[in-house]
């Protein structure tokens, strides 16, 4: 390689480094994408010299990029910020098969008894970018409400799914050692796709942040592995990066669960509980305080301190401007508003707070959880709009419940609680809230963006 | 193991280090930015496609360009979308003080 070329993936790898680094500020995030995208612009002018061009295939290099282009810019320009994980889940998906496809390329170029140095991480790429493609699209799927966005489990799910890992460990030994041939891999990439489609299936929409997050790792893998076999030292350092990160990343998102990571991967949680014992139980024969939005209203208005739990439900109802509008009305009587945020709240990592700061939602105002669970006690109201599961008690209190062991936060030791929900259902979780069944809290029914918008008139009038 | 291996493999190890060095000190929110790095495999499709020669590889090549593109354009505009709602942007003043 000459050393130009191998200098400027060097300097495309730092600028990726200081990319990451600048994503530590949220002031600085946005141009911390900036570098690392001159980064990308550098890598990919370095790799000119390295191409023969032959006539078909620059053709088709030029027609991909001028197809790809204007539609990668224009869906991510034009997609609805609530849609975000769903695109998010998209381009991380083919960046998968594109390595998946890279990796086959070099298979088939390669002949019968490749190197082991070329074969070993092709197949790899090929494989973990094939489960990441597949995976992808159902996670896509599932987000976008094309397929039910709860667990799809069936007996023996577990054992099927074991039988494809151990069908491509084989079929990817035979691969290396009898003889590389295009019916092997060709059945490989199938067996790999079908293992994607089958391990995401049975993972309910409520962990779709942990899976997006573990595919985002996946597809760096395979970015990195194709960097071994094409010898191109900028694929192998920002595929680590990303893999390496994203490794990290989901780990910490299940800690935050207070789930392991196989369970949230094998746990089909979310699945409906058929005939479930003891939560169930409590529902019955509770009864529930229903408010109308004159009552919350008034309560809002004469609190000293309000903290808000924003939800899913809160993204669904497109309820964040007027979330923010009553805020903004509290703020002028003179009441203290804030947000707390739980890590795994919505269906991506950082979903709330991207959905409150499309609102306009000053950035200091959301706390994280550890930040603000201290500050619950001395909270006169506490508004849970749209979200169940991470308020949900039974995370300390019931030992046998799913999410026993989830690190929640606090509302139950807030002096009001109000619920905005559209009916008793259970979260995601598919548990009961005895949180609902509380006295000091009040049930507000109905759309969260009707009910918020009732509530600023009431605010107003208080 | 050949020297041109081991040179790589050792990239390979000290950038996992480097990763999760960077990634462990930005908050969770913003983890949104490692999306579009891994669009790097775009040098990597147009590697195979723009050195292609026979038409399965050509049409290999064609559609790794194709997604590799997507990932690289959709995923750092898609970041862009999500980081610009962070901007400096002042908290308004509080009526009172905490």
């Amino acid at each position: 390689m000459n050393i130009w070329i191998a200098l400027a993936y060097l300097l495309a790898a730092v600028l990726f480094i200081l990319g990451l680094k600048q994503l530590s500020n949220p002031r600085g995030a946005r141009r911390g994408n900036q570098t690392a995208a001159v980064g990308m612009v550098i890598a990919l002018l370095a790799t000119i010299p390295l191409l023969h061009f032959t006539t078909a295939g620059i053709v088709v290099t030029i027609l991909g990029l001028a197809i790809g282009a204007p539609v990668g810019a224009i869906s991510a320009r034009r997609v609805h910020m609530t849609a975000m994980p769903q695109m998010v889940a998209a381009f991380n998906g083919v960046g998968g098969g594109a390595a998946a496809l890279v990796a086959i390329s070099e298979l088939l170029h390669a002949g019968t008894h490749p190197a082991f140095q070329l074969a070993f991480p092709s197949i790899f790429s090929m494989v973990v970018g094939g489960i990441s493609f597949a995976g992808s699209a159902i996670a896509f799927a599932k987000l976008q409400g094309m397929i039910t966005g709860t667990p799809i489990t069936y007996a023996g799910q577990q054992v099927v799914n074991g039988l494809l890992a151990i069908a491509i460990v084989s079929l990817a030994v035979a691969n290396l050692t009898v003889a590389s041939q295009p019916i092997f891999f060709v059945t490989l990439l199938a067996l790999a796709l079908v293992l994607g489609v089958a391990f995401v299936i049975p993972i309910g929409g409520a962990d779709m942040p942990v899976v997006i997050s573990l595919l985002n790792a996946f597809t760096g893998l395979a970015v990195a592995a194709s960097g071994f076999v094409l010898n191109n030292f900028a694929l192998i350092v920002a595929g680590t990066l990303v893999g390496a990160s994203g490794t990290l990343l989901t780990t910490l998102m299940s800690q935050a669960m207070g789930r392991s990571l196989a369970n949230v991967l094998f746990g089909a949680f979310g699945q409906i509980q058929v005939g479930a014992g003891g939560a169930a139980a409590t529902a019955e024969g509770k009864s529930v305080r229903a408010g109308s939005p004159e009552d919350v209203g008034t309560m809002l208005a004469y609190a000293r301190k309000v903290i808000i739990v924003p939800g899913y439900g809160l993204a669904v109802a497109q309820g964040q401007h007027a979330l923010k509008e009553l805020a903004d009305e509290l703020e002028k009587r003179g009441v203290e508003v804030e947000y707390a945020i739980h890590p795994v709240a919505g269906r991506m990592p950082g979903h709330m707070n991207v959905l409150l700061a499309e609102a306009n939602v000053p950035y200091e105002q959301l706390k994280e959880m550890d930040e603000i669970n201290g500050e619950f006690p001395s909270t006169d109201v506490a508004l849970v709009v749209g979200a169940n599961d991470v308020v949900n008690p039974a995370a300390h209190t019931t030992p046998g419940s799913p999410i026993y062991g989830m690190p929640i936060l606090n509302v139950d030791q807030a002096k009001n609680i109000v619920f905005m929900k559209r009916s008793m259902r259970p979260g995601f979780a598919g548990i009961d809230n005895e949180l609902l069944y509380d006295p000091k809290t009040i049930m507000l029914f109905g759309d969260a963006k009707d009910s918020l918008t009732k509530l600023i008139a009431a605010v107003k009038a208080a | 193991m050949n020297s041109e291996l081991l040179t790589e493999f050792t990239y390979f190890v000290l950038a996992i280090f480097v990763g999760i060095e960077v990634i462990s000190k930005v908050p969770t929110i913003l983890h949104t930015g490692t999306n579009a790095i891994h669009g790097i495999i775009l040098v990597g499709a147009i590697l195979i496609a723009a050195n292609a020669t026979s038409p399965l590889e050509v049409v290999l090549g064609f559609v790794a360009v194709l997604l590799a593109t997507l990932n690289v354009v959709g995923g750092f505009v898609v970041t862009d979308r999500m980081l610009e709602m962070f901007k400096g942007r002042r908290a308004p003043a509080k009526p009172e003080k905490k």
